[in-house]
């Protein structure tokens, strides 16, 4: 490659991620020059969708992935109902909240405590003030947390028993709201078991009232937080990260996305859509594009919106070095989560923690593990009031009726961020239908203008040492995007 | 306490939903389970410290005989394309296609157990034109020979154990392996496509909540409707075979009690039935797909009279999506009927 001193190294199988991931470096000098990340997986649900009634895909998408499985279900759903021109009913949209913020909560405690935690329980760090601790509560498989966490998250899914029959792959969410009604006693049961999950990340992860927790709007606070409540899973983050300097780690392109979050409304969100590029900008789906120039696909002349988007595999592609697609806005890359849902949305904490230069300035891991702990605070208030609002008696689904020749978007927030669903249904049957994932823009390849994806410039300059293998540090990086490889090339 | 029964899992063409099942695992939790029954996860993607070094030289270890495993679990299809070649899903940083590992590990673990219906028959990664030429480990489809032969028994002479399910119940999953932990599993506990009967001796219809709309033939007409999903809505529930009902999911939920109809996840080629999933096909307005186990006349005629005698409680709660005739006098129904009338 470019000079003597570097090599080229292949590192994974990644674990603690969900799917399968594959990263080259090139290393110099014990620094990563250059990243190429490969989505190694290829199953091509577009081409299944294909020729399909259009309400099957609310069977298959959500088998696109057992994490995301309801992100996808509401996705394929609000694309239905666009198609349609339907607008859901208001129990309907209020137990689909629900049953997307399960999930999305569900997935935010998995990855803190399963996926993420676990890497400083390692030998690695064995000499740091905090290992003894760290290594007795998070160590993999065997840690005091997950003894704690599984049943915790066990009982919050119970949400999705209740207003979904199951989880993951649910068919409860259509089009015109939710199979599942609610009688009057199954609404307290709902509020039961969201109060039973609120006591449990107020002592267990947080150490303090969630609302508090929310407020937080500066480092200061950050800071006082961590020493008041210094026995909290939250507060242990915060001493590691500041002695690991994980805020120095992990830079990407600080353009954050949101497609919004949560409908309340026909146009309100309790997260709202838009972007983050040094200032906040209105959200066009039409700059929406996929660039396949690095992918293992046949040849497109350019890239393409989903709606004309193709999926067609080609193995002799030489420029490609991946099964996923590079999507871009208006050909910028994106960064899409938890922490592009705050800053689009403008809380105080992530937009301050962003700006600070002494923080690392711009995104980094520590930052991104912040903004999905605090979503948990944000967002159980919030489905308190959803479940308040349940009217029992009243409907909660109306018909679906998918015209013969219509189109329509269906644009989420999912736990690791924004996902769509394009659809175009001709003599009432599936002609195209195109997913973009949220670690589809985390993760893309290259583009035609040779631009690297996020992580792809996240792992640039990130020292390394001689053993590219044994460095964590690469770990961290990777799941600070906690990223869902199934969904991305799907 | 005797040596620990060793897993190992590895995730193909799949969506990873069966582990994210796994771990609903109550009262106990998945790792107290494994605890108590001896069973030992030599690695498990979403779970394990190990990194990709390590997690190369425990696959190693175990194809060269140093390390024993006990039970090899797949979830995900197998992916044998394009052309037949694996390239489909190559085991990141080893260079290997995933098919040939698993092959490989196959031979080496006493049992092999498919986690869910994408190991066990292919699943959903085969529907439509099946564009990554996924199949079961044993089985493609309802046909019999996956990535392994039709013929093919593992060490511990068994053939693959299919706990099929899209995704697989958590119970199903612990009880097999403890089964096979005990050395307590033998082929006459498993049915004709060697799914645990611990499970499939049952239908999705035991136990639905649904049942007395059953009885009376009062169906659902639309989707959030309290009537039985079977005649209109595309329920399999009377045919699939697994204890949906009894053994719930979430705290208490099921596909029917969730309010859509059963799509017989746990069957195969359950992914393409031929029909919108959500619509019963019909010939001269009578379902095709009947109970498997009762004359068609017989069930036409039960189905009729019941049909004759159906209580207007349940007529009208069948088509409503709250109760609006609870069980009660005679009185209170004509009351119900006037306002109707009017």
């Amino acid at each position: 490659m470019s000079n003597k001193s570097s090599s080229r190294k292949i590192l994974g199988p990644f674990n603690r991620i969900e799917g399968d991931l594959e990263v080259q470096v090139e290393v110099d000098q014990g620094t990563i020059t250059k990243a190429w990340v490969n989505s190694p997986l290829f199953r091509g649900f577009e081409q299944m969708l294909h020729g399909k009634v259009p309400q099957d895909a609310l069977v298959y998408t959500p088998r696109i992935c057992g994490i995301c499985s309801v992100s996808q279900s509401v996705a394929a759903a609000q694309a239905l109902a666009a198609a349609q021109g339907l607008t859901p009913c208001n129990n309907g949209t209020l137990a689909t909240n629900i049953i997307l913020a399960a999930e999305n909560l569900a997935d935010h405690l998995t990855h803190f405590y399963l996926f993420f935690m676990p890497d400083f329980a390692r030998d690695t760090y064995k000499d740091k003030p905090w290992f003894n601790d760290i290594h007795t509560r998070f160590k993999a498989q065997t840690g005091t947390a997950a003894k704690e966490v599984l049943p915790a998250r066990a009982a919050f899914l119970h949400l999705t028993g209740l207003l979904a029959g199951k989880w993951p792959h649910s068919l409860a969410l259509q089009p015109g709201g939710t199979t599942r009604p609610v009688e009057a006693q199954e609404k307290i049961r709902i509020l039961t078991t969201l109060g039973t999950f609120r006591i449990f990340l107020q002592d267990v992860v947080f150490g303090g009232e969630l609302e508090q927790l929310a407020a937080l709007s500066n480092e200061d606070d950050l800071q006082d937080w961590a020493q008041n409540h210094a026995d909290a899973d939250f507060s242990k983050f915060i001493t590691l990260a500041d002695n690991l300097a994980l805020n120095q780690l992990g830079n990407a392109c600080d353009n954050f996305m949101s497609y919004g979050a949560y409908q309340t409304t026909d146009s309100e969100h309790l997260f709202k859509a838009g972007t983050w590029q040094e200032e906040f900008l209105a959200l066009n789906p039409d700059d929406i594009k996929e660039d396949i120039s690095h992918s293992w696909l046949h040849a497109q002349s350019e890239a393409k919106h989903p709606y004309q988007g193709s999926t067609i595999v080609d193995t002799n592609q030489d420029s490609g070095y991946s099964w996923c697609k590079a999507p871009r806005l208006n050909g910028q890359v994106m960064e899409v989560g938890a922490i592009a849902r705050q800053m689009v949305d403008g809380h105080p904490l992530i937009r301050h923690l962003v700006a600070d230069n002494n923080n690392g300035g711009g995104a980094n891991v520590r930052t991104r593990v912040i903004a999905r702990l605090l979503e948990l605070a944000l967002v159980v208030p919030a489905m308190e009031q959803w479940a308040h609002q349940l009217k029992p008696k009243e409907p909660f689904c109306l018909p679906t009726a998918i015209p013969d020749d219509s189109q329509g978007a269906g644009m989420v927030e999912a736990a690791r961020g924004s996902l769509g669903h394009w659809i175009r249904v001709k003599n009432g049957r599936i002609l195209n239908y195109q997913i973009i994932a949220p670690t589809t823009w985390n993760f893309s390849p290259r583009d035609a203008s040779d631009q690297p994806g996020a992580l792809e410039l996240a792992l640039q300059n990130t020292h390394v040492g001689k053993d590219e293998n044994a460095s964590v540090v690469i770990q961290h990086i990777i799941r600070s995007f906690d990223p869902c490889m199934v969904c991305t090339v799907h | 306490m005797s040596k620990p029964f060793n897993i190992l899992w590895l995730q193909s063409g799949g969506c990873g939903g069966c582990s994210m099942s796994v771990l609903n695992a109550e009262a106990p939790d998945l790792y107290s389970s494994l605890q108590i029954h001896n069973i030992n996860m030599l690695w498990h993607p979403s779970l394990s410290e190990a990194n990709s070094e390590e997690f190369l030289a425990l696959i190693a270890s175990i194809e060269n005989g140093d390390i024993v495993l006990d039970a090899l679990c797949l979830e995900g299809s197998v992916m044998q394309g394009p052309n037949g070649t694996g390239r489909f899903h190559m085991l990141g940083g080893s260079g290997r296609p995933m098919m040939k590992v698993i092959e490989s590990l196959s031979s080496k673990a006493n049992y092999t157990v498919a986690i869910g219906s994408c190991a066990a028959f292919g699943g959903i990664t085969m529907s439509g034109a099946n564009p990554s030429e996924a199949s079961g480990l044993q089985y493609t489809g309802h046909q019999p020979g996956g990535l392994l032969s039709e013929s093919w028994l593992s060490p511990g002479k068994l053939p693959v154990i299919n706990i099929a399910g899209c995704p697989t119940h958590p119970n199903w999953v612990i009880d097999t392996l403890a089964q096979l932990a005990m050395d307590d599993l033998s082929l006459e506990n498993l049915d004709s496509l060697k799914r645990p009967r611990n499970y499939t001796d049952h239908l999705v219809h035991h136990g639905c909540p649904r049942n007395e709309y059953y009885e009376f033939k009062a169906s659902a007409a639309e989707q959030s409707n309290l009537g039985c999903l079977m005649e209109n809505l595309g329920c399999m529930g009377t045919q699939a075979r697994a204890d949906c009902n009894t053994t719930l999911w979430n705290g208490d939920g099921s596909c029917l009690r969730g309010g859509y109809a059963c799509i017989n996840c746990t069957a195969p080629e359950f992914e393409e039935p031929g029909h919108c999933f959500t619509e019963t096909p019909k010939l001269a307005g009578i379902p095709i797909g009947l109970p498997t186990d009762m004359p068609k006349a017989w069930f036409i005629a039960l189905a009729s009279l019941s049909k004759a005698a159906t209580p207007k409680r349940l007529k009208v709660n069948a088509v409503s999506d709250h109760i609006r005739i609870p069980p009660g006098t005679k009185v209170h129904i004509e009351k119900i009927s006037k306002e109707d009338e009017s």
